[in-house]
């Protein structure tokens, strides 16, 4: 074998250095590889949890919510709902605002900047308003002006106020008893939600009012600030909650206490969320590209990124050491990595025994490394004792040499050729993974100088080490306590809840959507089917054609082989996409193939009937009114999804729902599953099927609610026939 | 919670009981009631350790005057410390129950490694020399010399525990091996000879296997137990492997010349002393005519593994004459080891009954078989006048006089085989001279005299009227238990086509196609994207995964893995897979989920649980069959035909479904954990392959889940893990009940018991 270590050579990139190395063979001419840099891994700690299922737990029951505010007044509510539902999304309260308005609302009190007017078309009277729980006052800003008002608010019947979006001023109209309407006009939409709010609030008081005995059940407490602060840095982090919150705190449909009494985990978890979660190593191989060859010449090429670096010196301590020992002093930077690049490729082949007899700095890096062992030593003493397979290895008795049977079938050869210069991808790998485990302590920053990296790696296992000895007595008794607890059954005994460490993901949503998308990019080899194109286009692109061959005669080929393909492979897909698709290519559920609004809509709605679901279900048993007005409220709202789902002629439904009596829920569903097929329809035909298949599920989960409720109201009513709303 | 089974209380420290567990205890209670045998197989994942171990400690509360001994045998240390570990929750449980009245002694035996605390001596790097270590610094001469002379250092601990004799006990309790050790420290004591000791007295002792099986290793530690024991071999589906390697010994090239080594070196001991103590050569001479092999009682620190022959099968004469003086025996194992030497040089396989290989020793080497069957007692004898304490060092002289006697005793159920390389490596020339045993109830046959009750049980017995033809035994009872599953909990497939639709399998000539293997590559990169937390892989061998492993490396597949997963192997060194092991645990628990590729047969499917999230899915690669052209394997088959009239098909059939069944039945530890099994082979389809799997996987393996591509079975799988996250009644809804409580079982017992049951 001719050594061409003359001929090595090396170029510095920014980043990147490259070392090209000569082969063993010798080659004319040098070519340089170029190893891409590795695509990022969207992989996270912890991804895998819960992946698959979207469960919904209508068995739990969150707490029972202890707000006063809580109890909406069940007409309000929804007529408020149904009157807004007409435009479309309204800007997002910004937070200070939204806590000010609070805060506010707390001490009972708002006041903002208005102009009152007598009717619409009355350019008004400047002034101030100030609502409280029982009143409202309009101050004029001329003091002198007529237009005073100061009335209490039950003699209010009624409140409607304009849509952010259209193009009228923000105005609130309030309806009195008599039939008067007072409207006042606010500065901004912001100022209108705020009292919007606080009017709808203390609406609910004035009709509450006569019932002091319910209150006692819903004490009055109101958030402190802090927790407020922490709702709404969930909300801003979490656009799904967001979108929830919006549709149903800010809709009055749920109060603010219910909505969170459910997520309670999420606000306490938060504490321990300020603990700074660490960003984890990616699980793949860096070090283990293969060298770039052309395949003409017999050079290869190296690539050896910061990375990579940090990398190798975690994987390998030995050679951390040696770059420590070696460079600068005895070799440079360059010549280490050749060096150590050289022996990468000549590992594991007869010329490896060779050159390291002739080369000492060479054989220090396929020597096997000494820190490690003496690490793994270490190690051995503190593994878990039910897993500790090293202990059985040699018992004073049981392992004698030559005892038992040598060469039967069932072991396998063992590796008589038991070079000292051996090293195999198991080892590797089983030491990559265990140094991913270890995370690093290496920051970014750090990465681009290669001897820093070095000092730190070198640095941390330092201290680990010490702190090692001194935890290894205490871990002890903690292994212990480990092991029994592992050890019992647990479905025989009375559960106990293991505190669970928080996983922080910012916005599950965006995650899981990113997360998806990556794996569709990353799955080599399997080329994710274009759907982009709709029957209808390739249905028109045949007609073009067709129109095209009676213009012009036909050419040869006939069709021209790409439109053929296109209509083939779409009408084929389309075909067996329903049937076949499924399960096929891992990345794609039927979801994705719907038009992104359509798939947005329906996870929106699946969502908000969830968590309606949840409030629902966690009412019962019914024990006071407070529970039977939200239960009603839910299953008036659950109504008015799915009449939405399927674009319900709104307006209808909303005149029949003031008077909408229990026993009509079932006319009204009758209607719903109508609406249902008409949406189904209103869909691509092709994609009909799919989304009949999304929504069954849901029809389903609400009939049950529905079912539930007309079984526990016929109950209700036998038990008390006056009475036929029940608590009413 | 308690209850009554007949007349015995059962403490079991659960609120809940499984109906399988009652009536496994049931089964069990009428056996030791017989005071007879038992073969029990009951399902992975059903509690089976507890429900064996409160019984049995209960059974002996409720009968103080008579109170039996409970024997556990383990595969392995790990498992030992999991059982003792379960043991402890079932005595605090117990105790605060019966008050100090339930107080028992348990305790876990295992070899000084693991249980020194010797600091000097466990500083020593592998296992012989912290044997040896220790042996230098207790023998019993070298105690005498130390007495003289103060330099000569013993170990204190060891000291400490002889000064304190008789007063030296275990206050009852149950200790793992770690408390063993944290004792012995505290009192100086040395828990090694400690629990030696106390196993006599023990309550339960938990040990290892050969301790009751090797007759080498019995004959010290297992002499004394007493007749009224309960014997449990857990895990035992792979007992007869034990038995049979316990009385096998093979002999290679480095066997002889390391024998050849001994023997000069003792030849220059024996020498030394004629010269300056020809006394006690003569006490040895004159010990032996008077017939006695042994010198009496030896003190602890001088046993050395006993008689490889069963205590049945040893002859209580005296030494013959040509051996009786130390020079004459070593001209004897001279020519011994000079004749085995010159049959190793043989170019071809040779295979002979242990009658003909006698004969032709006598013939051509001049040793009768009478002298053969006492060589080992003989070299005991010479070893302990010579005062030789670096035992290790004479491992190779040992073996050979193993092989003398185990040659010289048995004529039946044995056979020598001569072979010059492996099959497998046609090149490499490494012979080897194998003495074979084939008849597993040998080995077994003095257990099952020596105890009233042997219990073996395990979760893969089936065929369960295998066992008692293969280890000769009659139990009184022999069960076998379903598993009542709340939920489908456990999802065994067999996938027998790749995404491809091509058939997937380790057949020989299809093990090595490159569709098969990316194929089978294909299969674990989807099932990685799609299962959480832990998978494990297992292959039929360590080459084959190596080749395996390698091949993904080049096509970018174990790339693909690691994006979804970390990725950990078991390799041939223990201490890395063991490292592995924890550090797959540690990816499990943090939630970043991880792999492990693993072998059947090996270590880590023999006694590792891949419970609850450690493990959702198990992939078994192919079946698991043996190297079936081993000629040990061959003869293996012959005799079992002939002896007990099974088919080799058969016999292979079922040793390898044994092996897959146990590999997969590491997933589920209790009915609230769930699983996935893939049986990744197309043979896994053929009814004859299938039908031997036990009947807890075989009942939920639905027809649909029998010929499966990739594709589908990734559907299975989505839908299953879909299922399996969602909440479920625990206690069995409508029906039957998976899970009894203390009523229930009141209930149970006014009722007919039976109906209920099953």
């Amino acid at each position: 074998m001719r050594r061409r270590r003359g001929r090595l050579g090396l170029r510095a990139a920014r980043s990147v250095r490259e070392a090209e190395i000569g082969d063993r063979g010798g080659g004319a001419s040098r070519v340089r590889g170029r190893m891409r840099r590795e695509r990022r891994v969207r992989r996270k700690e912890g991804m895998e949890r819960n992946q698959h299922s979207i469960p919904i737990d209508i068995n739990s029951n969150p707490n029972q919510p202890t707000d006063s505010s809580c109890c909406v007044v069940l007409s309000n509510a929804v007529a408020d709902h149904f009157r807004r539902r007409g435009g479309r999304e309204y800007p997002y309260l910004n937070p200070e605002d939204w806590i000010a308005g609070k805060a506010n609302m707390a001490s009972g009190q708002v006041t903002k900047r208005v102009k009152y007017k007598s009717s619409v078309k009355d350019p008004g009277t400047p002034g101030r308003l100030l609502l409280t729980l029982e009143k409202l006052v309009f101050k004029p800003n001329n003091p002198n002006s007529a237009s005073k008002l100061n009335m209490e608010f039950r003699y209010i019947k009624n409140h409607k106020y304009t849509k952010e979006g259209s193009n009228k001023a923000p105005m609130l109209n309030l309806t009195s008893s008599q039939g008067a309407s007072y409207i006042f006009e606010f500065e901004n939409y912001d100022d209108l939600q705020v009292c919007k709010e606080c009017v709808g609030k203390a609406l609910s008081k004035s009709v509450e009012a006569p019932k002091p005995a319910d209150t006692s059940e819903v004490p009055s407490e109101q958030p402190t600030t802090e927790e407020l602060l922490m709702r709404m840095n969930l909300l801003r982090e979490n656009s799904e909650l967001q979108k929830l919150h919006k549709r149903f705190v800010i809709d009055g449909i749920l109060t603010e206490a219910e909505f969170w009494a459910t997520r309670k985990k999420l606000l306490s978890g938060n504490s321990s969320r300020n603990t700074k979660q660490r960003v984890g190593l990616k699980s793949i191989m860096l070090s283990e590209s293969r060298p770039a060859a052309d395949g003409r010449t017999n050079k290869v090429t190296f690539n050896v990124t910061p990375e990579i670096v940090r990398e190798i010196f975690a994987e390998k301590p030995a050679v951390r050491q040696a770059y420590l020992n070696l460079v600068p002093n005895k070799m440079t930077d360059r010549d280490f990595w050749t060096k150590y690049c050289r022996a990468e490729f000549i590992q594991g082949t007869q010329a490896a025994v060779a050159e390291a007899a002739e080369d000492e700095d060479l054989a220090l890096f396929l020597k096997p490394d000494d820190i490690l062992a003496r690490e793994t030593r270490q190690k051995i003493r503190c593994v878990d004792p039910t897993l500790d397979m090293e202990a059985d290895q040699g018992d004073d008795y049981t392992h004698l040499p030559d005892h038992g049977i040598a060469r039967d079938g069932s072991k396998d050869i063992t590796d008589s050729q038991n070079e000292i210069y051996r090293r195999t991808l198991s080892q590797d790998l089983n030491r990559h993974a265990a140094v991913i485990l270890e995370g690093t302590t290496v920051d970014d920053e750090q990465l681009r100088d290669t001897q820093s990296v070095a000092e730190a790696l070198a640095r941390s296992k330092q201290g680990h080490d010490s702190a090692n000895e001194e935890a290894y007595a205490n871990a002890n008794q903690e292994r212990l306590q480990r092991i029994s607890q592992l050890m019992e059954i647990e479905d025989l005994r009375e559960s106990d809840d293991h505190p669970l460490a928080p996983l922080s993901i910012k916005d599950p949503r965006d995650y899981f959507d990113s997360q998806q998308a990556s794996v569709l990019k990353t799955s080599a080899g399997v080329e994710t089917m274009k759907c982009s194109l709709s029957t209808r286009e390739a249905y028109g692109s045949l007609r073009q054609s067709i129109s095209h061959i009676k213009a012009a005669g036909l050419t040869d080929p006939i069709v021209t082989p790409e439109v053929a393909l296109k209509v083939l492979s779409v009408l084929t897909q389309n075909i067996s996409s329903t049937k076949f698709g499924l399960g096929k290519n891992p990345g794609e559920s039927v979801l994705d193939r719907l038009p992104s609004a359509v798939k947005d809509e329906l996870l929106y709605h699946w969502m908000s009937i969830q968590e309606l679901l949840r409030h629902y279900w966690s009412s019962y048993p019914i024990t006071t009114t407070y529970l039977y007005t939200k239960v009603k409220t839910m299953i008036l709202f659950l109504i008015f999804i799915v009449a939405y789902n399927g674009k319900f002629k709104v307006d209808l439904l909303f005149c029949n729902l003031q008077h909408l009596q229990v026993s009509r829920l079932k006319d009204a569903m009758s209607k719903i599953d109508l609406q249902l097929q008409e949406m189904k329809e209103s869909v691509q035909p092709d994609l009909r099927h799919q989304v009949t298949l999304l929504v069954r599920p849901m029809q389903q989960a609400l009939d049950a609610a529905m079912q539930h409720y007309d079984a526990d109201l016929q109950k209700r009513s036998a038990r008390s026939g006056e009475r036929p709303n029940g608590y009413a | 919670m308690k209850f009554q089974i007949e007349d015995v209380t059962v403490y079991f420290p659960y609120d809940n009981i499984y109906p399988e567990q009652y009536s496994y205890m049931v089964e069990l209670k009428r056996a030791l009631d017989a005071k007879g045998h038992c073969l029990l197989e009951m399902p992975t994942g059903t509690g089976k350790t507890i429900a064996l171990l409160s019984l049995i400690t209960s059974y002996s509360l409720s009968k103080p005057e008579s109170p039996i001994k409970l024997i556990y045998c383990t595969r392995t240390v790990h498992e030992m410390e999991k059982t003792l570990a379960e043991l402890k929750l079932l005595h605090n449980y117990q105790v605060k129950h019966l008050g100090p009245a339930a107080r028992i002694l348990a305790i876990g035996l295992s070899s000084r490694k693991n249980l020194c605390v010797n600091p000097t001596v466990l500083a020593a790097e592998n296992r012989d020399s912290v044997d040896a270590g220790c042996r230098k610094l207790t023998a019993s001469w070298v105690r005498a010399l130390a007495a003289e002379n103060p330099n000569v250092p013993t170990c204190e601990y060891f000291e400490n525990y002889e000064r304190a004799a008789s007063s030296a006990v275990l206050p009852p309790g149950v200790y793992m091996l770690q408390d063993l050790r944290a004792f012995g420290k505290q009192k100086g004591w040395c828990p090694y000879f400690l629990a030696r000791h106390m196993v006599q007295v023990a309550n339960v002792v938990v040990y290892s296997y050969q301790y009751l099986l090797d007759p080498k290793v019995a004959g010290i530690i297992s002499k004394e137990m007493q007749k009224e024991s309960v014997v449990v071999f857990d895990e035992a589906h792979n007992i007869d492997n034990v038995c049979i390697e316990a009385l096998s010994v093979s002999v290679r090239k480095q066997t002889l010349d390391g024998a050849t080594r001994n023997l000069s070196r003792m030849e220059t001991e024996i020498n030394r002393f004629k010269a300056t103590d020809a006394k006690r050569l003569r006490d040895e001479y004159n010990r032996l005519v008077e017939g006695l092999a042994q010198r009496g009682n030896l003190a602890a620190s001088d046993t050395w593994l006993a008689n490889p022959a069963l205590p049945d099968d040893i002859l209580r004469q005296a030494v013959p004459g040509n051996i009786r003086r130390a020079e004459h025996f070593l001209h004897v194992l001279r020519r011994l080891v000079q004749y085995l030497d010159v049959q190793l040089e043989t170019e071809n396989v040779v295979k002979e009954s242990p009658v003909t290989f006698v004969d032709s020793i006598n013939l051509q080497a001049g040793i009768d078989q009478k002298t053969l069957k006492f060589c080992y007692d003989r070299l005991h004898s010479l070893m302990l006048t010579l005062e030789i304490t670096d035992t290790d060092e004479f491992l190779h002289i040992q073996t050979i006089c193993d092989f003398a006697t185990l040659v010289g005793t048995y004529a039946r159920g044995f056979s020598i085989i001569i072979e010059p390389f492996d099959e497998r490596m046609p090149d490499l020339r490494d012979p080897v001279l194998q003495l074979s045993c084939h008849d597993a109830s040998l080995a077994i046959k003095p257990v099952f005299d020596r105890f009233q009750s042997v219990v073996i049980t395990s979760g893969t017995l089936s065929p369960i009227d295998l066992y008692p033809r293969l280890l000769n035994f009659h139990p009184v009872v022999s069960r076998s238990f379903t598993m009542s599953l709340t939920r489908d909990c456990i999802c065994p497939m067999v996938l027998t086509r790749g995404s491809d639709q091509l058939p997937v399998s380790t057949k020989f000539d299809m093990r090595s196609d490159d569709g098969v293997v990316r194929n089978y590559g294909k299969l674990l990169v989807e099932m990685v994207s799609i299962v959480p937390d832990g998978i494990v892989c297992f292959f039929v061998s360590y080459s084959y995964m190596d080749g395996i492993i390698n091949s993904w490396n080049h096509t970018g597949i174990l790339k693909e893995i690691m994006q979804h997963k970390l990725v950990f192997i078991e390799t041939q060194d223990v201490v890395e897979t063991t490292l592995a092991l924890d550090n797959y645990r540690r990816a499990c628990d943090c939630g970043r989920g991880a792999v492990f590729f693993s072998v059947a047969r090996g270590k880590v499917a023999e006694g590792i649980d891949f419970d609850r999230h450690y493990g959702r899915l198990v992939i078994m690669f192919g079946v698991p069959f043996q190297y079936t052209l081993s000629r040990i394997l061959i003869a293996r088959l012959e005799y079992l035909r002939d002896t007990f009239q099974i088919k080799e098909g058969d016999f292979l059939t079922f040793d390898a479904l044994r092996q897959a069944a146990q590999c997969v039945g590491r997933v589920i530890r209790s009915k609230a954990d769930y699983g996935m099994m893939i049986f990744a082979d197309k043979r896994y389809s053929r009814h004859d392959k299938r039908s031997k799997l036990p009947g807890w996987i075989l009942s939920r393996l639905s027809d649909a889940h029998l010929n499966l591509s990739t594709d589908m079975a990734l559907h299975i799988a989505r839908e299953f893990l879909r299922k399996m996250a969602q909440p479920y009644d625990k206690s069995g809804a409508g029906g039957k009940k998976t899970l009894l409580s203390q009523e229930d079982l009141e209930k149970m017992v006014d009722n007919d018991m039976q109906d209920m049951l099953y």
